[in-house]
């Protein structure tokens, strides 16, 4: 670390931090899992989220003042998240559950992470604490790929839908279309019309006919078959059609949609002409799979690889190790794969920390046939570069900027931006604050990639000037840290 | 000719040489603007540099960035003369600041005095209890990805420029640069505009330049309505310039954008090409900015970003021909001020080039200044 400025100053800090063995970043399914094993083995972590409770994206849990409804009615695998509590309770003397903290920046090297977090109402506290090793369990957020009238109120995030419903039990609308790409849209779907709305379609841009191909693969994940197979029934039971190989191609209103465009695609996601017609709905759940979120890590100097659907995610080992010392991953962080590979590999990440290098061979093969499924999943799925075709000029693509794709398009056209980072130079495009988590794939893609770019960004949520001031502390001394990160 | 580096330096340049009837490739192993341009500020600053040649440079170049905000629009380089404002916190440090903006008058540098009780009309919302500043009413700004994108298109407009992007330099010699995307290229001469790399392409060419990375960060708040109206900071950051030591320095120009964020950078430490965050380093120029606007502690910080700029061991660029490559021109090491240095970097290019009487003396800047030994 000699030549970092976090330790030109070189003094230890005492103990005016708090210290730990383990620090898990994010309390889904995979950190959950992830904490629990770690402990019960010996290890004292520390289980960090920025939401109110634990669960993650998956397990969500209504506000408390919401508590009476039965959150399970909407959720398969309530019993398994119950287990998991249970184990961190038995285990509670060496985890130190800290909901409502929202990591902004984990440095140093191994031996000594220092952890700084957000909390507090409006997230105007900072709590620092110091950890040996650090597990990033940090999910994965949506893509989505925009479309004339995006920005229109009622369209919402598909996952963003299902969130609301989950944590408020609030349905976006009465008569919602279901759109985009990814095994999330049945699930998305499927709770939707439990929760007692309409679904007219679920429109789903790849086809479906692919997973055939897959065939191996599926029949060697029972699990997932039977969850395909219940929301299946599911939405069937309730008069639900799903169209493979059509998108929203346009949703329509003036002050909130009222009914979108649908339109046939071909194999690479090109809308066919004349093949639209009009759907009224009053709301739209739309999103294009999930993308891995990564600023932590990538600060660190993580290695990443590209999935088949061209996100970015995290290398790791056997023993879910990542390329730098002492960090550590699991879940989505690794490469979007479902709610059970993220337990699996929780697990094995936790044991691995605890210094289990024997992990049980079944885990190990459950995740090597988890983490099948979710390759073929992600290649399905992939978005076809065919989608810009629908995107008018006028079209804002950078929301919070309010960049339009005609703006995108000269950037690349005439001053050759191979990229979303010079695109972001030239237009303001991810700018602004969401710093392009949601206009960041597309402009990618509009840049003619074929994948989602993975931007960094060192500052991994917005920070309170006067609670950065007073972060003048060098991090702790580590041991052997990397100090040139690539 | 051949510019290598589509950064500012290489776009100013660029555009110079097109306009005086010269044909011109520039290349970039990666995008336009793809360096340190794309990672620092556009502060086109006179008020921080002491008298001498750099600031004989400064004063020219900021006289052409006028002329070239007429000419292209101040929207196309999101151009504002919005002045600076230098403030001393105690009675030492105004005697000293006021010492030093009597000396840049005679360089040609407008400065006016401002006693304490007269900084809140230039700024409402500076904090109580300085000693008294001076304003630079030259001071301005640009977007420089902007403005090195607008220069770039200007030049190409001349219908004699070429923009080879995603094309890495591997070989040079006298009349041939090699590539490996576009091949050999034939040329009379090249100009070295790599900015934080240069010494890498003088290696190719057998010569010598010690261009040492030096990073900076810079903080970026949520859009306020404004709040900061010039380019402010404490009087101590002239010295940072300047300084030869390794360590951290910072002391942090606070200004408000026309987008609505405010800008706070930029930290100054030689670390290599470290690209890992620093925290303390972001919390002292978050503290700075605090101290000279109490108003910004509530304030969200919602990005911090880096850059490596490109110094040489005295803190002046290289700008001329090697000595003794006469067909190889280094337009590189401007440190912290390539933005501002940009437009006059390049007309002495040009005029060196051209073989006509340069506008102020270049020895200062004679890449020949390090000897062989230094690398
Ligand atoms: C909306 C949505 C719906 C889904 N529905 C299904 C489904 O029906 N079936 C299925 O199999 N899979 C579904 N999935 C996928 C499933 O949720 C994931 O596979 C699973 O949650 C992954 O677990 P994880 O622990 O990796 O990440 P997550 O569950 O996403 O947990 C990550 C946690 O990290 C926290 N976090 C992230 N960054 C920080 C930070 N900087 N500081 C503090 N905390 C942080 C987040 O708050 C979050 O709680 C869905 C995913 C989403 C997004
Ligand atoms: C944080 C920060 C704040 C700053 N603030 C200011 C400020 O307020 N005002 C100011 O005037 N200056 C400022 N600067 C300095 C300014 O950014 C630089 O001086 C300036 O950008 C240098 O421009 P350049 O064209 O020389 O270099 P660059 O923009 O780096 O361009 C060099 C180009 O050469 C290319 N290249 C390198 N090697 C090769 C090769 N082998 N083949 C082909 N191409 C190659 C690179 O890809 C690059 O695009 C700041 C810098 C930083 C880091």
């Amino acid at each position: 670390m000699a030549n970092s400025a976090d330790a030109v100053d070189g003094h230890d800090l005492g103990d005016r931090h708090e210290r730990y063995d383990l620090a898990v970043v994010g309390a889904g399914p995979a950190g959950l899992a992830a904490a629990a094993a770690a402990a019960e083995h010996g290890v004292r972590v520390a289980l960090l989220d920025s939401a109110p409770w634990p669960g993650g994206q998956f397990y969500r849990q209504p506000a408390a003042e919401l508590r009476a409804s039965r959150p399970q009615a909407l959720h398969h695998h309530w019993p398994a998240f119950q287990r998991l509590l249970a184990r961190l309770d038995v285990a509670r003397e060496r985890v130190t559950l800290l909901a409502d903290h929202h990591v902004w920046s984990v440095t140093g090297g191994s031996g000594a992470f220092a952890v700084r977090a957000l909390t507090g109402p409006d997230q105007r506290q900072a709590r620092q604490l110091t950890a040996r090793q650090v597990l990033f369990a940090t999910g994965a957020h949506e893509r989505q790929l925009p479309f004339p009238g995006w920005t229109l109120p009622g369209v919402v995030g598909a996952g963003g839908a299902q969130a609301m419903l989950k944590a408020g039990l609030v349905l976006p609308g009465r008569h919602v279309v279901v759109a985009g790409s990814g095994p999330l849209l049945l699930a998305v779907a499927s709770c939707l019309v439990t929760a007692g709305a309409t679904v007219p379609l679920v429109a789903e841009a790849a086809d479906y006919l692919g997973y055939a191909r897959g065939a191996r693969v599926l029949a060697a994940n029972p699990g997932k078959l039977v969850e395909g197979a219940q929301h299946g029934a599911t939405l069937l039971r309730h008069g639900v059609r799903l169209r493979p190989r059509t998108a929203v191609v346009a949703a329509h209103g003036t002050d909130r949609v009222e009914a979108v465009t649908l339109g046939r695609l071909d194999a690479a996601w090109r809308p066919v002409p004349g093949s639209e017609w009009r759907v009224p709905c009053d709301a739209v759940a739309v999103g294009h799979g999930l993308v891995p979120q990564l600023e932590l890590p990538l600060e660190l100097g993580c290695r990443t690889r590209r999935l088949p659907d061209g996100s970015a995610a995290l290398v790791v080992d056997a023993a879910q190790r990542t390329s730098v010392p002492g960090v550590w991953a699991a879940g989505e962080s690794t490469g979007v794969g479902g709610v059970q590979l993220a337990v699996t590999e929780g697990e094995l990440a936790g044991l691995a920390v605890a210094g289990q290098t024997a992990a049980p061979r079944e885990l190990l093969r459950r995740r090597a046939r988890q983490r099948a499924f979710a390759e073929l999943m992600a290649a399905r799925h992939a978005p076809g570069g065919g989608w810009t075709q629908w995107l008018d000029d006028a079209t804002e693509v950078c929301r919070c900027e309010e960049v339009t794709a005609r703006q995108v398009r000269d950037a690349v056209s005439e001053l050759g931006a191979p990229d979303q980072r010079t695109v972001k130079l030239l237009t303001r495009a991810g700018m602004g604050w969401c710093q392009a988590r949601m206009c960041g794939p597309a402009v990618a893609r509009l840049c003619g990639a074929h994948d989602d770019g993975a931007p960094t960004r060192p500052l991994s949520t917005p920070v309170p000037l006067g609670l950065l001031a007073e972060c003048d502390t060098p991090a702790p001394p580590s041991e052997g840290a990397p100090d040139d990160h690539p | 000719m051949v510019v290598i580096g589509a950064g500012m330096i290489g776009a100013a340049c660029a555009d110079a040489l097109a306009r005086r009837g010269m044909r011109v490739a520039v290349l970039d192993r990666g995008p336009v603007v793809g360096g340190t341009t794309g990672a620092g500020e556009g502060n086109l600053l006179v008020s921080d540099k002491g008298p001498g040649p750099e600031l004989e440079l400064a004063v020219e170049s900021l006289r052409l960035w006028r002329e070239l905000a007429e000419d292209l629009g101040p929207r196309a380089l999101e151009y504002e003369p919005k002045g600076g404002l230098v403030v001393a916190r105690d009675r030492q440090a105004f005697t000293e600041l006021q010492a030093s903006a009597r000396l840049q008058c005679l360089s040609g540098v407008t400065t006016v005095e401002v006693p304490a009780d007269a900084l809140g009309e230039l700024e409402p919302h500076l904090a109580p209890g300085l000693a008294g500043g001076v304003h630079y009413p030259q001071d301005a700004q640009v977007q420089p990805a902007l403005a090195a994108a607008a220069l770039l298109r200007r030049a190409r407009d001349t219908g004699r420029v070429h923009l080879l992007a995603a094309t890495t330099v591997t070989g040079l010699s006298e009349g041939r640069v090699e590539t490996d995307a576009h091949g050999t290229l034939l040329c009379a001469s090249v100009v070295n505009a790599a900015g934080t790399w240069s010494g890498e392409i003088a290696a190719l060419a057998g010569a010598t330049l010690p261009v040492l990375p030096r990073r900076g960060f810079v903080l970026v708040t949520e859009p306020l309505p404004p709040l900061v109206r010039h380019k402010v900071y404490a009087a101590d950051y002239v010295a940072d310039v300047a300084s030869g030591s390794a360590d951290l320095q910072s002391s942090a120009v606070v200004e408000g954008t026309a987008a609505g964020p405010v800008l706070i950078g930029a930290s100054r430490e030689r670390v290599g090409f470290d690209r890992g965050l620093s925290v303390p380093v972001l919390a002292r120029l978050a503290a700075q900015a605090a101290e000279l606007f109490p108003a910004l502690r509530e304030v969200r910080v919602l990005r911090a970003y880096r850059g490596f700029r490109p110094y040489l061991p005295d803190h002046l660029p290289a700008i001329g021909p090697d000595p003794e490559r006469p067909w190889l021109f280094q337009a590189c090491g401007h440190e912290g001020a390539g933005i501002g240095l940009a437009p006059a970097t390049a007309r002495l290019v040009a005029q060196l080039l051209d073989g006509e009487q340069p506008f102020m003396d270049p020895a200062p800047f004679g890449p020949g200044r390090f000897g062989k030994e230094q690398a």
